[in-house]
């Protein structure tokens, strides 16, 4: 390409920005393999899983009840949040009056912004003592799951509202035109189209509720125990690491961030596949 | 020529300042300022010009002529090397722009495009005020003092006949103009660097009728001072302006081609290949 | 009942409940959080833990962090966007790369973002707890989002302009600055509004990396506390900070809703732009 000379000085320069903008993630890893190392070195992978328990002062680095409640929360959200997201999405696209609809949409998006402190703070306040006053205590299991639920419900509607969207109006209106009825032509053309973006919307969900950490913090009761029911306290890995790091040190503190690298690839994948299949959806 | 007589009765010869009209060919020069030789031309596999030589002419007009898709607006590209611009483009043959060869790797690109100007056939004034467009490019090329951009600025619009219709918002925007006023702008941005040669690719098509016949009678008057090499759809309008014609065409699953090139009064009245005779009769493309 | 009738009335069901449970949580903040605000809350520094006063050096702080951020991002990020829209070939190998580790870095939780922040920012580069590492940090986190939003802006520009203006002879640089980047501004702020309503919103970064002081900072590098994390601060460790802590919720509620009207109304101009001048 002819280039002048300010503009190949102009092209050096933004290269090295971009540059330090790729690194930065590679940063990352480096500081969390860093850190995770002391711990790594001597404590065999096997062991997050086999100890005893989680007391890393005494050397027992179980994490099983966290992981166990990041799974349970996480699932419990994705059961909850898929269809009311869905629906939510199907709502504003096909059968709210287009006021209602901009009106419904717009909220959803006020919700998206909304800080997952204030979610976990709300829990707390008012979810919780509801709770509790079904079976005690009010911070439990269930109380994680459905904040987390009412966190990546915007995300799943937004994601299958814009797959909806995609959807050519072509394919609609043969559908209409052969009679179909509105849940017909949903069931039957809309939702099948636009299926790999809404399982793309839902891995972000499911993404974005294994990586969080305010909400359950604050309304899932931080014990450390393994979930047997519903009401039971939980600590979900987010919420241990955010809870310990403030006086671990050494072994202790190289564990969490053993933790974290585990949350970071879960989620990497995750996500990956996530765009894998939103770009399915451009092929199709 | 009945040329003079076209003019529509609502302009007068004082909207336009490049001096009278010349008819026929008024270069004296024999050597083509522009040599193509050999030219071919690759979108990544998929050829698109094949073997092109033709000479330009000092002060002529030189019209393109030739059905869609056979490559006049790739070889017109060339000539101000925008191929570089083109992703997966490769040019091979010869091309000699004052003797100069305008292909070689180490020439200053911006300099030749001062030299050699291009419009295109959607008019594309710049997000700016009219005065901002005409000097913006002056002051990328050097010159800064205000008195001159002005004198330079006034010079263009007059030559161009937009003066009288602008002068009272320069600082307006550009985009407000009509069509055909925003395509006269964007011929009077080219010429305040004082090219050599006007590239035009189909510079009347996008415009209406009436702003089309005011955007042509321009070009006219920019014979003998500017060179003008001029892809067009319209025959008529390359036999009234043409002083030379290239008939191209593209050949069945390959690429484009030059059939004929010669004076245009040659190619329209006396065509030698049969090709040209058939499009020009309107029985081919 | 019919399948059809059937799911209409499941689907507006599903709305209504979402919506009323969204309003319930909207007016809960509102009601709780209104009595205490005034211009007092804004000014006076927190008293008592938080339990009384107001929340003026919180808000100093998060403007503080919320600036070293943007300060740090928006150069790079805006950068990095133009190679990629204007410099790099669309499947050159470097733009590959820079986008695939862009896409992986905004997939990186928060918390794990804090690790970093600590371990980097606040160990490795000496800077402790302060405004400064909780800034930086915070950086890093919006700087995808900064880049894709100007790479969208930058790639809405009209291509005309590229080539009439290369066409003039100008170079890469010069139609940057004159035509396209003032094109796509309000794309840009936009992009920069987004990236300020997802920082203000963080929380498990900043609590590793500017910490929890709530007195009004001194310099860059003193430690500060961030209006997020004065909220977590209330309802987790202050017995009795409710009431704070639902003004304090109520007033990032606000800020959100400011910055993302003016990120949509900048984003309805540039649309209604890029629509009239083709």
């Amino acid at each position: 390409m002819s280039l002048s000379r300010a503009d190949k000085q102009l092209a050096a320069l933004l290269r090295g920005c971009a540059l330090l903008s790729a690194a930065i993630v590679l940063l990352i890893l480096l500081f969390l393999v860093k850190e995770s190392w002391p711990v790594l070195r001597h404590v065999a992978l096997t062991r997050f899983v086999t100890d005893t328990s989680w007391h890393p002062v005494d050397g027992l680095y179980k994490l099983t009840p966290m992981l166990s409640a990041t799974l349970y929360s996480t699932l419990g959200a994705l059961l909850l949040a898929t269809p009311l997201g869905i629906a939510s999405a199907l709502f504003s696209r096909y059968y709210a009056p287009p006021f209602l609809a901009g009106c419904y949409r717009r909220l959803i998006e006020l919700l998206a912004g909304i800080p997952s402190v204030v979610y976990g703070f709300w829990g707390l306040t008012t979810l919780a003592p509801l709770i509790g006053r079904l079976h005690p205590p009010g911070v439990s299991l269930l109380t994680g799951i459905l904040v987390l639920t009412l966190m990546i419900l915007p995300t799943v509607a937004l994601t299958a509202d814009a797959a909806l969207a995609a959807v050519p109006v072509a394919y609609l209106r043969g559908a209409a035109a052969l009679g179909l009825s509105r849940w017909g032509l949903i069931s039957g053309v809309a939702l099948p189209a636009a299926r790999s973006g809404i399982t793309a919307g839902i891995m972000l969900a499911a993404g974005r509720a294994i990586g969080e950490t305010m909400a359950v913090l604050m309304v899932a009761g931080n014990v450390v125990q393994q979930p047997h029911s519903l009401f039971d306290s939980v600590r979900t890995l987010t919420a241990n690491i955010a809870l310990e790091m403030a006086y671990a040190t050494g072994d202790h503190r190289a564990a969490l961030f053993v933790s974290g690298l585990a949350l970071m690839s879960t989620v990497l994948v995750l996500v990956g596949t996530a765009e894998v299949l939103s770009r399915e959806r451009h092929h199709d | 020529m009945n040329e003079i007589e076209r003019i529509d009765k609502t302009h007068t010869d004082e909207a336009y300042t490049l001096g009278p009209l010349q008819a026929g060919p008024p270069c004296c020069d024999p050597t083509p300022l522009i040599r193509v030789d050999s030219l071919s031309l690759h979108y990544g596999k998929k050829p698109a010009l094949e073997n092109v030589s033709l000479d330009i002419y000092k002060g002529c007009i030189t019209a393109l002529i030739g059905p869609s898709g056979c490559g006049k607006t790739s070889f017109l590209t060339v000539l101000n090397r925008m191929t570089d611009m083109i992703p997966d483009c490769r040019v091979s043959g010869n091309v000699y722009f004052d003797s100069k060869d305008l292909r070689h790797p180490a020439l200053d690109v911006q300099g030749l495009r001062r030299d050699i100007g291009m419009i295109f056939q959607k008019p594309v004034p710049f997000p700016l005020s009219i005065r901002r467009n005409i000097e913006l490019p002056l002051r990328e090329h050097g010159i800064s003092k205000q008195s001159e951009l002005n004198d330079i600025m006034q010079q263009v619009l007059l030559d161009v006949g937009l003066w009288a219709e602008v002068k009272d918002r320069l600082e307006s925007s550009a985009l407000a103009l009509s069509g055909g006023q925003q395509q006269r702008l964007c011929i009077a941005r080219a010429l305040a660097l004082q090219p050599k040669v006007l590239l035009m690719d189909e510079p009347c098509s996008a415009l209406d009728p009436i702003s089309s016949g005011v955007v042509e009678d321009l070009i006219q008057r920019l014979r003998g001072k500017y060179t003008v090499v001029i892809v067009t759809h319209n025959l008529a309008q390359a036999r009234r302006i043409a002083n030379y014609a290239g008939f191209f065409w593209i050949k069945e699953q390959r690429s484009g081609c030059l059939i004929e090139f010669g004076q245009c009064k040659q190619i329209f009245e006396a065509p030698a290949h049969e090709l040209t005779a058939a499009y020009i009769n309107g029985s081919r493309g | 009942m019919t399948k059809n009738a059937l799911a209409t009335g499941l689907i507006w069901l599903s709305a209504i409940l979402v919506s009323g449970v969204f309003v319930w949580l909207l007016s809960d903040i509102l009601i709780h959080g209104l009595p205490r605000l005034s211009w007092m809350f804004f000014a006076e520094a927190p008293k008592n833990a938080g339990r009384s006063g107001g929340i003026g050096p919180i808000i100093v702080s998060t403007v503080l962090i919320l600036l070293v951020a943007m300060v740090t991002a928006a150069p790079i990020g805006l950068a990095t966007a133009v190679l990629l829209s204007e410099f790099a070939r669309y499947d050159s190998v470097f733009g590959r790369l820079v986008r695939r580790s862009l896409d992986v870095l905004a997939g990186v939780p928060s918390i794990v973002f804090g690790l970093f922040g600590n371990a980097f920012f606040c160990i490795y580069l000496g800077l402790g707890f302060s405004i400064l590492s909780g800034g930086l940090t915070l950086a890093c986190m919006v700087l995808p989002i900064l880049i894709r939003t100007a790479e969208e802006g930058l790639q809405a520009t009209p291509n005309d302009y590229r080539l009439a203006a290369a066409a003039l002879g100008m170079s890469r640089s010069a139609a940057l600055v004159h035509l396209l980047l003032p094109s796509a501004a309000p794309a840009l702020v936009a992009g920069l509004m987004l990236g300020i309503g997802r920082a203000i919103a963080e929380t498990a970064a900043l609590i590793f990396t500017s910490g929890y002081v709530d007195r009004m900072p001194d310099s860059l590098f003193d430690s500060g506390r961030a209006l997020s994390v004065h909220i977590y601060d209330l309802s987790m460790n202050v017995a009795g900070g409710d009431a704070s802590a639902y003004s304090s919720a109520l007033v990032l509620i606000l800020l959100l809703l400011i910055i993302n009207s003016i990120a949509m109304g900048l984003a309805k101009h540039w649309m209604h732009r890029s629509v009239v001048t083709v």
